[in-house]
């Protein structure tokens, strides 16, 4: 029962951190740390709340959550403990009960997270078959692809093999070579670092709980961070002054009108390219060194005890 | 690219200014001038018939094939993928910017002429 206790506090605990990192100011400053901080959160708390079930559901092995799992698999077939349980009343009940909400939440992740991979794949293939039909080489931007649409658009197609950079002729259109030379830097940098598959976790929650506007939320403020990560990366080669106007013609090129539907309804906090625009023209502070360092030890140190928690037999 | 990726592009670009189904015979004949081998061209034709961009019929003995849209249909399709106007797309590519509405941009427009005043 402690460790059920302890591991319910722990996945409260990284809710309320969650909120918190979301309305804190120094993400911004440190974008790289911030997603760390994120994934440890994450996983935190997906792991806590199994365990918490389990540890709770599993307290008759005295055996904590871990290896009561392991016990559990062994007796499932023979149907011991479940009939152990029933016998108990209300209580051995709501051990079942929190024991099958264990398994529905670890399914539930998991189909998100591989239904959200293979979507991305299947999305990626045929857009690559696409583009090798309808895009050009071209010589101003050597190593990307430019697709002749006059919408202002620049976007990487990850991959592992055939990682791509594309283009939009609009784009073109709209940005000098120096601003050019910064948006390809950001997209390189995406392709670079991976960023698709730091994001995936979160997109695959996304999908596995549609509804809750929470994990929307926080999806997006990830995304951003994301993004700026790739303008910290592009910033190295361009003038951050350059990236911020090339982020401004791709915004200003957009529709003149409000277009119908259910984006105009939802409250806009203010648009993440405002906030990439503002954090080049008027940089803070870098993170320093030290808070860095201490949230990276937080993030190992709470996913130890995590992992010791599921151990504890009571 | 490789040969293939090649050759499937300009089999499409046939298919694209030919406004009707072409069968194998009629693709190779269009492109006389690269020497194609009869097999060659209905390798690359099945190819593209399982990514789905062609769409093909048999009449008579022989199948017709012709694009399954239009090369700006392609286009927009490319677009609306990396401009996240999909909704459940976004970890697939990452746009520069997401599409936004009109507000907003109006207020990024006033953003960019502010900052390209020159300054005194």
């Amino acid at each position: 029962m402690v460790s059920a206790a302890l591991l319910s506090l722990v996945s409260v605990g990284c809710l309320l951190a969650m909120e918190a990192l979301h309305r804190a100011k120094w993400p911004t400053r440190g974008p790289y740390t911030a997603v760390i901080a994120w994934q440890a959160l994450g996983l935190a708390w997906g792991v806590s709340t199994i365990g918490a079930l389990l540890s709770f559901g599993l307290s008759s092995y005295q055996k904590g959550a871990a290896a009561g799992s392991m016990a559990l698999v062994g007796d499932i077939f023979t149907g011991e403990l479940f009939l152990a349980e029933l016998s108990q009343g209300l209580e051995g009940i709501s051990h079942i009960v929190a024991v099958v909400l264990a398994i529905v939440l670890t399914m539930v992740l998991f189909y998100g997270l591989v239904s959200s991979f293979i979507q991305v794949v299947r999305v990626r293939r045929r857009h690559h078959d696409l583009l090798a039909l309808v895009a050009d080489e071209h010589p101003d931007v050597p190593g990307a692809r430019v697709v002749d649409h006059p919408v202002a658009a620049a976007y990487c197609l990850p991959g592992v093999l055939r990682s791509q950079v594309v283009i939009s002729a609009g784009a073109l259109e709209v940005l000098d070579d120096k601003e050019l030379a910064a948006v390809l830097a950001h997209e390189q940098a995406h392709l670079r670092q991976r960023h698709d598959l730091v994001l995936l976790p979160f997109s695959s929650l996304k999908r596995a709980f549609p509804r809750v506007r929470l994990v929307r939320t926080y999806y997006e403020t990830v995304a951003l961070l994301i993004e700026m990560c790739a303008d910290d990366q592009a910033r190295r080669t361009s003038s951050p002054r350059e990236l911020a106007t090339a982020l401004l013609r791709f915004g200003a090129a957009g529709p003149a009108s409000v277009p119908d539907g259910a984006m105009a309804v939802v409250e806009k906090a203010q648009p993440g390219v405002v906030r990439r625009v503002n954090r080049l023209l008027h940089p803070d502070d870098e993170l320093s060194y030290h808070i860095g360092a201490f949230v990276m030890g937080a993030s190992a140190f709470l996913l130890a005890s995590v992992v010791c928690l599921w151990h504890i037999p009571v | 690219m490789n040969r293939l990726g090649e050759l499937e592009r300009a089999v499409m670009d046939v298919l694209w200014a030919r406004n009707e189904p072409m069968t194998v015979r009629e693709v190779g004949k269009a492109l006389a001038d690269r020497d194609l081998a009869h097999t060659t061209v209905m390798t690359v034709l099945d190819r593209l018939a399982k990514k789905k961009v062609v769409d093909r019929a048999r009449e008579g003995r022989a199948w017709r094939y012709s694009p399954a849209a239009s090369r700006e249909n392609y286009v927009s399709e490319m677009m609306i993928d990396a401009l996240g106007q999909t909704g459940d797309r976004d970890a697939a590519l990452a746009a520069f910017v997401q599409s936004m509405d009109g507000q907003e941009a109006e207020a990024l427009r006033r953003a960019l002429a502010e900052i390209e005043q020159p300054r005194n």
